[in-house]
């Protein structure tokens, strides 16, 4: 590893640009400090990696610590290139034409869709992510996959097309404990016009935001 | 179900406000049920008793709201499988249909049993909160850890160090008993061989309405509002 270091991604668009389906308070403590302290402590462990290049062990030991805070910088990036304001353009689910025919060829419609996204969201125990996924080896199929707490989308052949953030501090300063309300209100805030464009790429397409901010 | 639930719990918290607030419970006295089914029990304290460590708004939501999802959906699972577990249909399907609901069960019931001790564990500076432990449980911090401010290091790093959503527990184990500290993910309960002395919640919601990304802050004051004498009943 080079003495590169990877720092927090500028957001595509204002704190309050995602009201009122997200507060700006939500936004701004979400991206400044939890995506911050993820960044620090990813760069924390590469230099403490780099530094212990003969001892096996330590190295191993660190790998629990690389994934949690590896994976957060991952997911954040991930969210928020995937997330638009309600009134835009992008935000319209009319945006990925391929991406809806896929989802209406697997799920039957935009709205059994978004059911079955929403159960799998809500059935999430602890912290985790919800993603909508292409699998590239099983000829383009696309799923809904949950993962624990900062576990990165980053499996042989899964291209992530966009995810929603379960912690509850993605949301908890809106709605408390009504998440059910939150996973309704993120739809007026997915950016379409980039879930698309992740669809029809490849899983290193995804993470170019990710190359871009070392 | 749920809200039948709910209206017993609002008169029964009216009534705590016109009642003293009778003796400490021991051991998991806090988890109450009536008639086969888990209830929300009372705080032994108002919401607004653990300030300024814990708000009071935190207090009411996470009781009120976090901790009565887990009873009510702990008693809408269990009632599922007892039904699917009396019935005459033990096909393949039913026993996936049972056995599928297990972990649901886990997950709210330990959830349900984890915050009633979590209550029991916590108490107002003018009920004793943040006071040091005596006696036997005192002992066995001084000799196996030397002493409280030692313990509290541990016990703190092993808060931050939890990813995710999670508890950090001081528990004995049963064989030997000797003292602990462990971190578990989620709702898991503390299970034989260990018993549960001291709980701490690491859930976000536990503490984001005031310390919000500052959750050492949280795990710094906690300990002003700990109920030594609740952890020393359940240490034996």
């Amino acid at each position: 590893m080079s003495n590169d270091t990877y720092s927090l991604p500028k957001l595509p668009y204002s704190y309050d640009a995602l009201e009122p389906a997200i507060s700006k308070q939500i936004m701004e403590l979400h991206h400044s400090k939890h995506h911050q302290t993820y960044v620090t402590n990813l760069n924390n462990a590469l230099k403490t990696l780099s530094s212990s290049q003969n001892d096996i062990p330590a190295q191993i030991a660190l790998q629990p610590v690389l994934r949690f805070h590896g994976g957060g910088h991952i997911n954040h990036s991930l969210f928020w290139q995937n997330l638009a304001p309600p009134d835009s353009a992008e935000a319209q689910f009319s945006a990925a034409p391929k991406l809806t025919a896929a989802i209406n060829a697997t799920f039957g419609s935009e709205q059994a869709f978004r059911q079955k996204f929403n159960a799998a969201l809500l059935g999430i125990q602890g912290s985790g992510w919800g993603w909508l996924v292409k699998f590239e080896n099983e000829g383009g199929r696309i799923g809904i996959v949950t993962t624990k707490d900062q576990d990165p989308i980053v499996g042989a052949g899964e291209v992530p097309v966009f995810g929603v953030d379960m912690w509850e501090h993605a949301y908890y300063l809106q709605y408390l404990n009504g998440k059910a309300a939150y996973t309704e209100n993120i739809w007026t805030v997915i950016n379409w016009k980039t879930a698309e464009e992740r669809f029809l790429g490849k899983q290193a397409d995804a993470f170019t935001v990710l190359k871009a901010s070392i | 179900m749920a809200t039948t639930l709910f209206r017993q719990n609002a008169a029964r918290s009216a009534l705590r406000t016109l009642k003293p607030i009778t003796g400490a419970r021991a051991g998991l006295g806090g988890v109450t049920c009536t008639r086969g089914k888990a209830t929300l029990p009372d705080l032994p304290y108002d919401y607004s008793a653990l300030e300024p460590s814990i708000s009071g708004k935190i207090m009411e939501v996470h009781h009120k709201n976090h901790h009565n999802t887990y009873v009510t959906s702990f008693n809408n699972f269990t009632e599922k499988l007892s039904t699917l577990s009396s019935s005459s249909d033990q096909s393949p399907q039913s026993i996936a249909d049972q056995a599928a609901l297990i972990p649901l069960i886990k997950f709210h019931g330990g959830g349900h049993i984890n915050h009633s001790l979590f209550w029991e564990n916590l108490a107002p500076k003018n009920q004793g909160g943040g006071e040091l432990p005596s006696g036997a449980l005192g002992k066995a911090i001084d000799e196996h850890y030397g002493g409280l401010d030692k313990l509290k290091e541990k016990f703190n790093a092993a808060l931050a160090g939890i990813q995710g959503s999670g508890w950090a527990w001081l528990v004995q184990d049963m064989g030997t008993g000797k003292l602990s500290i462990v971190t578990l993910q989620n709702q898991d309960p503390v299970l034989p061989p260990l018993r549960p002395i001291l709980g701490v919640d690491a859930w976000e919601h536990a503490y984001y309405l005031q310390y919000q990304n500052r959750k050492a802050e949280y795990f710094g004051a906690i300990w002003d509002v700990i109920n030594w004498k609740a952890a020393e009943k359940r240490f034996k």
